[in-house]
């Protein structure tokens, strides 16, 4: 734990699951990415949003996993789900069918208009490092009524010009994704460990509405690839409650205790 | 009519040098045992499809066996990357592979396709995704009707497909429940179709009747390796190994340490190994 968090009582990535946590409501139908976003969903569902209905891409829908799942397709995912349909039906009658308020995805490259790259560093066909691609993503991407991204901050990762456009944010900004026929809003909520950004109404660039607590301006810019904008009135996030902390703390420990629960002790 | 026979002789039969495959499963019930005999068995210029080649396609990519790899998401799930596969597309090492990427909902409509008959699957996907630009199997189709861009990959259409199911009848009826994923898509889309299963029952009666089956005619082999999902897992039967998954993000990433793996976990072994390998994660299923 780094000295800032030791003294604010909790971790910037503490802050920043739980301020996305709190994004979600009782009302939504939230598709999860594995990872952060997991974590934030789960801490939604256990404190203020017991009703959230949450959807991971293997076709549980409605899940209720008690530890955080190590993949999308956890047998915890099924067993805790109102119903699980095939990966066909998923991304057709699910997904396709409009029935997703909210995509929630992590990135390993972003830029200042929320598209992402998660398939390769470097040129596509000779990569410098070949990432795993976009799965889900790129019709997660399209096809939820919109979209929030969550990520750790770092000049790697928030980039001026992404390596690959694997799924599409606003594009070059503005109307862009009107222009290409797509009809859903895209990214509107970009939270990381350090602030919560959201894209400007007419020119859609992501800017800084909220500086989770301690964190100045300067970190923020620091950590990004980009020339960064703040709002006009910038708020200072709410620090987590107490609830929220040993929720989601509560939920790792939960998490490491049973994934380390299978070490197999030989080859396997 | 499906045969019962020993998984050697299963894929024997149904695997052949130069054909296109998948081993499919979405995290649950993953094939591995079925990979680890044709790894033993030597295969080469395989066209090798997946949605998620996790761990045995960085297995058959690591050992020389791909001449091309079709696939939605080549991740390590919940750890990170498939070592062996990066390998061979950074490096070119054991040899280049050809790489035909897509998108979860494109993979997912091409199966279906594939099962239905179909030469091609249309879904409203890929808008404003790269990876139109860079496969050529990506086009697009005007809607008769509204005038709608949509857009057009070819179907799957496998020589054989290998999945593991819980349990089949003595009949050779399959059933299959949990996380179901693509499987039966992949099976119905493909000329030939084997299966490993936990275990044989006498038949399925008194079972909810609108249960996952593929009818014993649309089975080309079944055979009985139970243990066979490991380090995947069988919903019911015994829980995924994650443990296994975190080592093997070690294991891959070297390889003299993946060359040592393989010779003594997968070719000095048979399928009647796997079986051990879930004791310990039996009581938690």
């Amino acid at each position: 734990m780094s000295e800032a968090s030791t003294k604010l009582g909790f971790t910037p990535n503490e802050m920043m699951t739980i301020a996305a946590s709190r994004a979600l409501g009782n009302d939504d139908v939230c598709f999860v990415g594995i990872g952060a976003p997991s974590a934030a969903c789960n801490v939604a569902r256990l404190t203020h949003a017991p009703d959230v209905t949450l959807i991971y891409e293997s076709g549980t829908i409605g899940t209720a996993p008690d530890v955080l799942p190590l993949s999308i397709g956890d047998g915890e995912l099924c067993d805790t789900a109102v119903t699980t349909v095939s990966v066909p039906e998923m991304f057709r009658y699910w997904l396709q069918g409009g029935r997703i308020s909210i995509g929630f995805l992590g990135a390993a490259q972003i830029d200042r208009f929320g598209n992402i790259n998660t398939t390769v560093i470097g040129d596509y066909a000779h990569p410098k490092t070949r990432l795993p691609g976009g799965g889900g993503a790129p019709e997660i991407a399209t096809s939820s009524k919109e979209i929030y991204i969550t990520m750790a901050q770092s000049k790697r990762g928030m980039v001026e010009k992404i390596d690959f456009f694997t799924s599409f944010g606003h594009g070059e900004g503005g109307d862009h994704r009107q222009r290409l026929g797509i009809g859903t809003k895209g990214p509107t909520l970009l939270i990381t460990d350090l602030a919560t950004w959201k894209p400007d109404p007419v020119t859609k660039e992501f800017t800084v509405v909220s500086l989770h607590p301690g964190v100045s301006r300067e970190q923020v810019q620091e950590t990004c690839g980009w020339t960064v904008k703040f709002a006009d009135r910038l708020e200072v996030t709410p620090a987590p409650t107490e609830l929220e902390l040993s929720t989601l703390r509560a939920l790792q420990a939960r998490t490491k205790a049973a994934h380390e629960g299978t070490a197999n002790g030989k080859a396997a | 009519m499906t045969k019962f026979l020993p998984l050697s002789q299963a894929v024997a039969e149904n695997l052949h040098d130069g054909d296109t495959v998948a081993f499919e499963g979405f995290t649950h019930l993953i094939p591995t045992a079925a990979a680890h005999e044709a790894i033993r068995q030597g295969f080469k210029e395989l066209t090798l499809v997946r949605m998620t080649p996790d761990l045995i396609y960085d297995q058959m990519i690591g050992m020389g066996m791909a001449k091309k790899v079709v696939f939605s998401y080549a991740g390590n799930p919940g750890v990170g990357l498939l070592r062996r596969l990066r390998d061979a597309v950074e490096n070119g090492f054991p040899h280049a592979i050809e790489v035909e990427e897509h998108s979860h909902a494109a993979m997912a409509n091409a199966y279906e396709a594939g099962a239905a008959g179909l030469p091609c699957a249309i879904f409203r996907g890929y808008r404003g995704a790269e990876l139109a630009r860079v496969n050529p199997n990506i086009k697009s189709v005007i809607c008769p009707f509204t005038g709608e861009v949509l857009a057009a990959v070819p179907s799957v259409r496998p020589d054989v497909t290998f999945i593991h199911a819980q349990k089949a009848n003595r009949k050779g009826d399959v059933l299959i429940e949990g996380i179901i994923g693509i499987q039966k898509e992949a099976v119905l889309a493909a000329k030939r179709a084997v299966v490993t299963v936990e275990e044989v029952v006498e038949d399925f009666d008194g079972l909810h009747p609108n249960l996952t089956i593929l009818p014993s005619w649309t089975v080309t082999a079944i055979s009985v390796v139970p243990g066979g999902a490991h380090p995947s897992y069988t919903h019911g039967y015994y829980i995924r190994d994650n443990a296994s998954y975190l080592e093997w993000d070690k294991i891959a990433a070297d390889r003299d340490r993946f060359r040592e793996w393989m010779q003594k976990n997968v070719m000095e072994k048979t399928a009647g190994d796997f079986s051990g390998r879930v004791e310990h994660l039996r009581n938690a299923a």
